[in-house]
C-alpha cells in the first residue's frame, strides 16, 4: 500500500514536470486473423517528440494510425487495450472518433492536399468545425501558414490550387491544414519519405518549431531523423516495442541487442 | 537463316495474309461506316426540306404541310423534366450509399447485382412495369409523370453506375485528409467526395438523359394516344415525344406518303439534341477528368 502510493506520488511529481498526454496501454491489434501490434505501452509526454522506428512492416505505422483510429478504415482491423488521451480512453463507445481527430490530428507519408486553392485547403478544418465568419478565416489561414514555414511563399497566390506547389511545399501545406484546427498532438507517418534532401531538412526544422506548442509522434524509417528531431524513440520490431527510451540513451547505449542491431545497420 | 526458294516462300505467303487481314478488316468498319452514312443521308435528304421554323413551331395536324412538332419537343422537354431529377436524386443517393456507407457484404452485393442486372433488362419491360405501377396503380394514365417515371425507372441503373464509378475515383487519400481533421461523413461526401466526382456523375446523368430521350418501347406499352395531341401544359397532361411521334408517322406513312417525311425530319431534330447531348458529356469528361 504504501508502496503504491510512493508510486502515485512519483507519478504525479512526473506529470507535473511533463504531463502525460498519450497513454498506450496493452495496446493489441488484429488485421484479421493477424496480429499487428503486441501488447503495446508506450507513454508520451506533452510538448515532446517521439520517434517511432523500426523496419517495414514491424507495426509502426498501424500504431500512429491508431492513435487517431484511422486504422479503424479498414473493416478487418480489431483492437483490444487502451490509448487514453488526457485520461480518456480514445477507444470508449462514447468518444467519437471525429472529437478525437479534432485534438490528435495527422501528416500523412503521401503530401495529400485537396484539389483546391491554397486557401480553401487551409480553411477546410476550420470550416467543418463551423467556423464561417470570413474575417476569422482569414487569420487562421495566415497563422497557420506562417507556422507550417509556408506563408512567405504562397501568400501572393492563395487563390491558386495546390496542385501547383512543389512536393515539400504541399507536405507544408497540409501540415498547416493540420494546425488549422489546433490540435494538442500531431502525428506524422513518415512525412519526409516522399519528399527530397531539402524539403526534408525544412520539415525536420519545422517539427522543432511546432514542439514548442504541440506534442509530436513521427514515424519514420529514417534514423538519422529520428535522432535529430525527437526527444524519446520507440524501437518498434514485430509489432511489438523492444526498446523505450530518451533518443540520445537509445541511440548511444541501446538496451537490447536487437535495436543495437537495427540502429547499427545490420537489419531492416 | 540460309535463304532458299522454300522459306522465300513461305515469307511471301505470310506477308500476303498480313496484308490481306488488314484489308479485310479495314472493309468490314467500312461497312458499318456506310450504313450510318447511307441512313444519314437518306434521313436528310427526305427531311431536310420539311425542317424549317414553322415545323418546329407548329402543333401537330392531319394535314402534313401545316403539321409541326411543337407539342412533341414541349412533351420531351417536360419528360426530361421529370427523368432529370427523380434520377439524380435516386441515381446520386444509391451510388453514395453503396461507395460510402454500406458495408462491403451480402446485402451490398445483392443490391449491385441487382443493379447490373437492371440495366440489362429491355426497355418494352419497364414499359409494363410502368403501366403496372404508374398507370393503374397511381392512375397516372399516359401522362407525362407516368413516362416520366417510367423512363427514370429505365435509365436509372446507368446513372447509378456510372456514379459510382465516379466516386470510385476519388482518391482514398482525400477522403483520409478530411476524415484526419475531424470531418464527419457527411461533410467528407459534402465537400470532398461530390466536387470531385461531380464531372463523372454529371456526365452520367447526360448519357441517361440522352437515352430517355431516344426510347420509344416504354411509352408505346404505356399507351401514348395515337391522336392528334395538343400541346401539354402541365405535367398530367397526356402527351408525345420525338421518338414517339416519329414512330407514329412511319406507321402511317402507309396512308399518307408525306408522314415519311415529317418522320425524317423529326429524326433529324432528335439527333442534333442527342449529338448535342453527348458532345456535352465527352466535353465535360475531358475538361474536367484527373486533376489529382
Amino acid at each position: 500500500m504504501i508502496q503504491l502510493m510512493e508510486k502515485e506520488d512519483a507519478a504525479t511529481a512526473a506529470d507535473q514536470r511533463n504531463e502525460i498526454v498519450l497513454d498506450t496501454r496493452e495496446l493489441n491489434l488484429w488485421y484479421g486473423p493477424e496480429q499487428a501490434l503486441k501488447n503495446i505501452a508506450l507513454q508520451m509526454s506533452e510538448k515532446q517528440v517521439t520517434a517511432i522506428i523500426g523496419p517495414s512492416g514491424c507495426g509502426k505505422s498501424t500504431y500512429i494510425k491508431s492513435l487517431n483510429r484511422m486504422v479503424e478504415m479498414n473493416p478487418l482491423v480489431r483492437i483490444t487495450g487502451q490509448v487514453m488521451f488526457k485520461k480518456r480512453n480514445i477507444f470508449h463507445k462514447n468518444y467519437s472518433v471525429e472529437e478525437l481527430r479534432t485534438q490528435v490530428g495527422m501528416v500523412f507519408q503521401k503530401p495529400n492536399p485537396f484539389p483546391k486553392s491554397i486557401y480553401e485547403n487551409v480553411a477546410y478544418g476550420p470550416r467543418i468545425h463551423g467556423i464561417r465568419k470570413k474575417k476569422l478565416l482569414d487569420e487562421i489561414v495566415e497563422k497557420s501558414l506562417r507556422d507550417a514555414a509556408l506563408w512567405d511563399e504562397v501568400k501572393d497566390r492563395l487563390n491558386e490550387n495546390a496542385y501547383g506547389l512543389s512536393g515539400g511545399q504541399q507536405q507544408r501545406l497540409c501540415i498547416a491544414r493540420t494546425l488549422s484546427i489546433e490540435p494538442e498532438v500531431i502525428l506524422m507517418d513518415e512525412p519526409t519519405s516522399a519528399l527530397d534532401p531539402i524539403s526534408t531538412l525544412k520539415i525536420e526544422e519545422l517539427v522543432q518549431e511546432l514542439k514548442q506548442d504541440y506534442t509530436i509522434v513521427i514515424v519514420t524509417h529514417n534514423m538519422q531523423q529520428a535522432a535529430r528531431v525527437s526527444d524519446q524513440t520507440a524501437f518498434f520490431l514485430n509489432g511489438e516495442v523492444v526498446e523505450f527510451n530518451d533518443t540520445v540513451t537509445l541511440f548511444s547505449n541501446p538496451n537490447d541487442q536487437r535495436t543495437e542491431d537495427y540502429i547499427t545497420g545490420r537489419f531492416g | 537463316m540460309k535463304q532458299n526458294t522454300d522459306q522465300m516462300n513461305r515469307m511471301k505467303q505470310r506477308l500476303l495474309l498480313n496484308n490481306l487481314m488488314k484489308h479485310s478488316f479495314l472493309f468490314l468498319t467500312l461497312i458499318a461506316l456506310a450504313v450510318l452514312v447511307i441512313l444519314i443521308v437518306q434521313v436528310f435528304t427526305q427531311g431536310i426540306g420539311w425542317l424549317d421554323w414553322n415545323f418546329l413551331t407548329s402543333k401537330l395536324s392531319l394535314n402534313p404541310d401545316r403539321a409541326g412538332i411543337l407539342g412533341v419537343i414541349v412533351g420531351t422537354i417536360l419528360l426530361m423534366v421529370v427523368v432529370g431529377p427523380v434520377t439524380m436524386l435516386l441515381g446520386i443517393c444509391t451510388a453514395i450509399y453503396l461507395e460510402e456507407y454500406a458495408k462491403k457484404g451480402r446485402v451490398h452485393s445483392f443490391i449491385q447485382t441487382n443493379i447490373s442486372n437492371l440495366a440489362g433488362v429491355p426497355s418494352v419491360i419497364f414499359g409494363l412495369l410502368g403501366l403496372t405501377v404508374f398507370s393503374r396503380m397511381f392512375n397516372l394514365g399516359s401522362s407525362i409523370v407516368a413516362g416520366g417515371l417510367t423512363m427514370s425507372l429505365l435509365v436509372l441503373p446507368i446513372v447509378v453506375v456510372a456514379s459510382q464509378e465516379a466516386i470510385r475515383a476519388v482518391p482514398q487519400f482525400l477522403r483520409e485528409a478530411s476524415y484526419g481533421m475531424g470531418a464527419t461523413k457527411w461533410q467528407t461526401i459534402r465537400r470532398i467526395v461530390l466536387p470531385a466526382s461531380l464531372p463523372g456523375i454529371l456526365t452520367g446523368m447526360i448519357l441517361s438523359l440522352s437515352r430517355a430521350i431516344g426510347e420509344t418501347a416504354p411509352l408505346v406499352v404505356l399507351g401514348i394516344p395515337v391522336l392528334i395531341m395538343p400541346v401539354p401544359d402541365s405535367l398530367m397532361d397526356d402527351f408525345t415525344a420525338l421518338p414517339i411521334q416519329i414512330y407514329y408517322w412511319t406507321l402511317d406513312a402507309v396512308l399518307t406518303a408525306e408522314y415519311a417525311n415529317l418522320a425524317a425530319a423529326t429524326i433529324i431534330v432528335l439527333l442534333i439534341v442527342l449529338f448535342i447531348m453527348n458532345s456535352a458529356a465527352i466535353f465535360i469528361r475531358n475538361k474536367f477528368q484527373k486533376r489529382y
